[in-house]
């Protein structure tokens, strides 16, 4: 076994038994990013130096307190001060932020080894990383594949090997997506849990930061560290964060699972509703009771979706305005043409869309039609969620309807990529925590299990995943990259 | 003005909360500081930074809403409000929409004798916007800078019900409301320094006609007088435009002060749709009523209550009482200066009279000047026991006021102090006297002019400072020793 192969708690086993160093950890997945980056392309800058005099740093302390010396890789729309942010955007190419996010601090006073920030659909938007102004990631268990998005660079890097955790931003199931399309371990956590302070906002009432990791017990150790009240985030709750690995004890003995029967319907893939189903017969077997519910508005959630991000997103785009930071267009005469000429230059196609998609609905006259309704069926969706949760503990559901697509496959069919993000959408709507799980293989990609939880019951979630992975050996299996 | 038109006013005011820190950050507010020395993420409005409610704005809201008697609903929340300009660096503004901090209150003005009750419809807690500094005219200048320092400064934006029936009104009602925030301790209200801003709406209709006319907002109203200007020039406009049949157009235009004149900015159909929408970055605040009573119990006197106390406690005319109470300085003056000196009328007298002169002449505020309540204390305490006359007591004062000396300072200075002494005198009124024996004899006969005469020279020659009383007395002595 190569260090890079490892999870975190294993790293850190071999750091308090003076087994290996941090020095050693980090040149091992630098090595390993170099070996398979060509073919991956998760990464928009490695961190190389910086990433080493911080490993030596930490080796020189002589103990391994918490993540120390652990390395790291953030979605490049998570601020990290001196270290470029891109949000995968010409807009930002060269934006190197004067302020750090809270997640990154928190990991980062932990010892945690910033080795790079990785690729995304440009400012979150997508659904399969082909969003990147810079490059399209690939998807590591069939480099024809896209490795889902937004969070694509955050999920191929963990299966990949080139990092053992990433952290990504969830608006629409941008963490779970990926994370199912991967195989690997993706959470969002409950709206509010985590802090956005440094996290450049997308949808701000949706948008949660979330863990991608190779196992349930990193991603729940993880979580542990970055959820929690912040000041400056004022939707981030003031709420104590329970002991995550001390409440995976691997029993779900009594748990009421739902599995709603909207999210095996139409458009889901048969072999993805069968490991599903397989998944929720292994819970029975554990002695957890699974019995079938409805979420009835289910249906209205892309759509409400659609209305409701992109009029965020609307107006947090415009302070791109090339005034004050990235780029500029220098040729205009006047201040309006720079604007324009600025935001057309620096914006990929997606990004236009939303913005013109939200400032339609936002405008006058059609407010009440679009974005009104649209926070409507929100509230009707939480609804659904809440009558559910009276009588369960958790509800379980495939991520995706379909494993990873084609590159280029969906390009330009909008309908289509939007329906990838059908069954995550609605917990987000809801701001509800959701885990997705490696289930089983289809074709040779892997198939996504949805857990979702109650608001602020992340530590249920993360209980009955790690259940299902002592079970199980799906998480084991790794993608067979040809190493130069 | 045409009597067969009514003219409909109504206001929109922006004040700068007197905060330290700005409404989502802690930037500092402090007026000049070097450009964008004062900004951070939060209010340069850079990508990934959030915004925190500065507690403080909404205690000043509160505690202006309750001086301007609204109700504080038990939540509100935040907007943003979208457009794009170069000093609004979020691209949109943080502000309220639909439930705004203060709702339905009303301001009474004072016009002409006459109580009149102008309605506040609301107020709301915004950000401020930067500024942009060109050279020369923005039309023509080559490249405009941005300057940050103001962007996120708390506002509260005022709005009053159109209720105002002339340019007086408003005026009367801008000065009351200044004078409310003033005592309430919300803000400075410096219209120079732009801490508290104006805009009027106004239009004009038939007499007897119950719908609306035609409304126009005017902007860039920096002075009183510049409110009333414009308001009577743009009433004269939809006179004329009535009387002609000339078509009205609903428009946004601004007061040239170089040529008193509105003139257009931008029509109805180029208005800004600002497509409000809630602010997700910050949740509703709810406002207990605990909170609201903290405020209430607080708030500092308010105009009409200090008017009441000084008319009943002191006995002082509802006149003096009005023009003491006008700022909160004005009456901080006049409340230190009462409690070392008992007689508050001859306070008011001089705070009305030669102080207020001086201030008017120099153009400052009561607070710019040197003068202290102690020092006209101790200068009224001079008059009282004879050291000075009242005569040198205003060139004392105007000393004061200049120098910032006490009185004594300044009587012994310039040796000021009052002859009270008659051997000093008695000699100088006989000197006079046996060289003018021509006015002695008009004396004689009955002229009342002589005795004047006699007095004029004997001030004249003591500089003024021979106490009146003895310098009479004494004269009347010798004249009539003289047989």
């Amino acid at each position: 076994m190569e260090l890079y192969e490892l999870t975190v708690h294993e790293l850190q086993e071999l750091l308090a038994g003076g087994i290996t160093s941090s020095a050693e950890i980090v040149k091992s997945v630098l090595a390993r990013i170099d070996a398979v980056e060509d073919q991956v392309k998760s990464f928009i800058t490695v961190t190389r130096e910086q990433a080493l005099d911080k490993a030596r740093q930490v080796d020189a302390q002589g103990s391994y307190q918490g993540l120390a010396g652990i390395p790291m890789g953030l979605k490049d729309n998570i601020c990290t001060r001196g270290v470029k942010t891109t949000c995968a955007s010409r807009m930002l190419a060269d934006f190197i932020p004067p302020y750090e996010s809270t997640v990154s601090r928190r990991l980062d006073q932990q010892g945690s080894v910033l080795v790079g920030k990785l690729n995304m659909d440009e400012f979150a938007m997508g659904s399969s990383t082909e969003n990147s102004a810079f490059f399209a990631t690939r998807n590591p268990w069939d480099l024809t594949k896209v490795p889902g998005g937004s969070s694509g660079g955050s999920a191929a890097a963990v299966a990949a090997g080139q990092i053992p955790f990433s952290l990504g931003s969830d608006t629409g199931g941008s963490i779970r997506q990926p994370a199912a399309y991967c195989g690997v371990v993706g959470m969002k956590p409950t709206y509010g849990r985590v802090s956005r302070w440094g996290v450049v906002a997308y949808a701000s009432s949706l948008d949660q930061v979330g863990v991608l990791s190779k196992d349930v017990r990193d991603n729940a150790m993880i979580m542990q560290i970055i959820a929690g009240h912040d000041p400056l985030d004022s939707n981030c709750v003031d709420l104590a964060v329970p002991d995550y690995v001390a409440g995976l004890d691997g029993s779900v003995r009594g748990m009421r699972i739902a599995y709603p029967r909207e999210y095996f319907g139409v458009g889901v893939n048969e072999s993805v509703r069968d490991l599903v189903m397989q998944a929720l017969k292994k819970y029975q077997e554990l002695g957890a009771i699974v019995e079938e519910a409805s979420l009835p508005h289910s249906e209205y959630a892309l759509p409400a979706y659609y209305l409701l991000g992109p009029a965020e997103a609307s107006a947090n785009l415009a302070c791109f305005d090339g005034v004050r930071f990235g780029c500029r267009d220098n040729t205009a005469e006047n201040v309006v043409d720079m604007f324009s000429g600025t935001r057309d230059h620096g914006f990929g196609d997606e990004v236009k869309r939303r913005i013109m998609l939200g400032t339609f609905a936002l405008s006058s006259g059609y407010y009440d039609a679009y974005y009104l309704n649209a926070l409507k069926v929100r509230r009707l969706i939480a609804n659904d969620f809440t009558k559910v949760f009276n009588d369960y503990d958790i509800i379980i559901a495939p991520t995706t309807p379909t494993t990873a697509f084609g590159l280029g496959e969906q390009r330009g069919d909008l309908l289509t990529i939007y329906m990838n993000d059908v069954l995550t959408v609605p917990v987000n709507m809801a701001g509800l925590p959701g885990i997705s799980i490696p289930c089983g293989f289809t074709g040779g990609l892997p198939v996504g299990m949805q857990i979702i939880g109650k608001a602020f019951d992340e530590a249920t979630v993360y209980k009955a995943a790690y259940a299902f992975e002592q079970n199980t050996d799906f998480h084991t299996i790794k993608p067979q990259l040809g190493v130069r | 003005m045409s009597p067969d038109y009514e003219i409909v006013i109504g206001l929109e005011v922006h004040a700068e909360l007197k905060t330290q820190t700005k409404i989502f950050c802690s930037c500092s507010t402090a007026f000049g500081a070097e450009p964008n020395t004062q900004t951070c993420p939060i209010c340069a409005g850079f990508p990934g930074a959030l915004p925190v409610l500065n507690r403080q704005v909404v205690d000043l809201a509160i505690r202006a809403g309750l001086a301007l008697h609204c109700e504080i609903p038990a939540m509100c929340k935040f907007d943003r409000k979208n457009y794009f300009y170069p000093d609004l660096p979020h691209g949109y503004q943080v502000s309220q929409f639909d439930f705004p901090v203060c709702k339905q209150g009303y301001l009474d003005i004072d016009i002409e004798g006459q109580k009149k009750r102008v309605g506040v419809t609301r107020a709301h807690m915004e950000e401020d916007a930067g500024k942009l500094v060109h050279q020369g005219d923005i039309t023509t200048t080559p490249f405009s800078l941005v300057d940050l320092n103001r962007s996120g400064v708390a506002l509260l934006e005022i709005v009053s019900e159109p209720d105002m029936r002339s340019a007086q009104e408003a005026r009367a009602y801008l000065e009351k409301l200044r004078s409310m925030l003033l005592f309430a301790g919300v803000s400075d209200c410096k219209m120079q320094e732009g801490s508290l801003r104006c805009d009027a709406n106004v239009s004009v209709r038939p007499f007897g006609q119950q719908e609306f006319g035609t409304r126009c907002e005017i902007k860039n109203l920096n002075s009183f007088r510049a409110l009333e200007r414009a308001i009577e020039y743009e009433a004269k406009r939809h006179m004329e435009a009535l009387e002609d049949g000339t078509e009205l157009f609903q428009e946004t235009r601004t007061w040239d002060e170089e040529k008193q004149m509105t003139r257009s900015m931008r029509s109805k159909e180029e208005a800004h749709d600002y497509r409000y929408f809630p602010e997700p970055d910050l949740p509703p605040l709810f406002i207990s009523r605990e909170w609201v009573d903290e405020v209430r119990a607080a708030l500092p006197e308010m105009p009409e209550q200090a008017q009441q106390r000084l008319m009943e406690v002191y006995g002082l005319p509802e006149y003096d009482a009005a023009l003491l109470t006008l700022t909160p300085e004005t009456l901080d003056f006049f409340d230190r200066c009462v409690q070392e000196y008992p007689d508050a009328k001859t306070i008011a007298n001089w705070m009305m009279g030669e102080f207020s002169r001086l201030l008017n002449q120099t153009n400052q505020e009561i607070g710019d000047s040197h003068l202290t309540p102690d020092h006209l204390v101790q200068m009224l305490r001079l008059v009282d026991d004879g050291t000075i006359s009242g005569k040198i007591a205003k060139t004392v004062l105007e000393d004061m006021f200049n120098s910032g000396q006490s009185p004594q300072e300044i009587i012994k200075a310039k040796g000021l102090v009052q002859i009270s002494d008659a051997d000093t005198l008695l000699p100088l009124i006989e000197d006079i006297v046996g060289a003018n024996p021509k006015v002695v004899e008009d004396y004689k006969s009955g002229k009342g002019k002589a005795m004047g005469f006699f007095v004029g020279q004997i001030m004249k020659a003591t500089k003024g400072q021979a106490n009146p009383a003895l310098v009479n007395e004494l004269l009347k002595k010798v004249l009539d020793s003289i047989q």
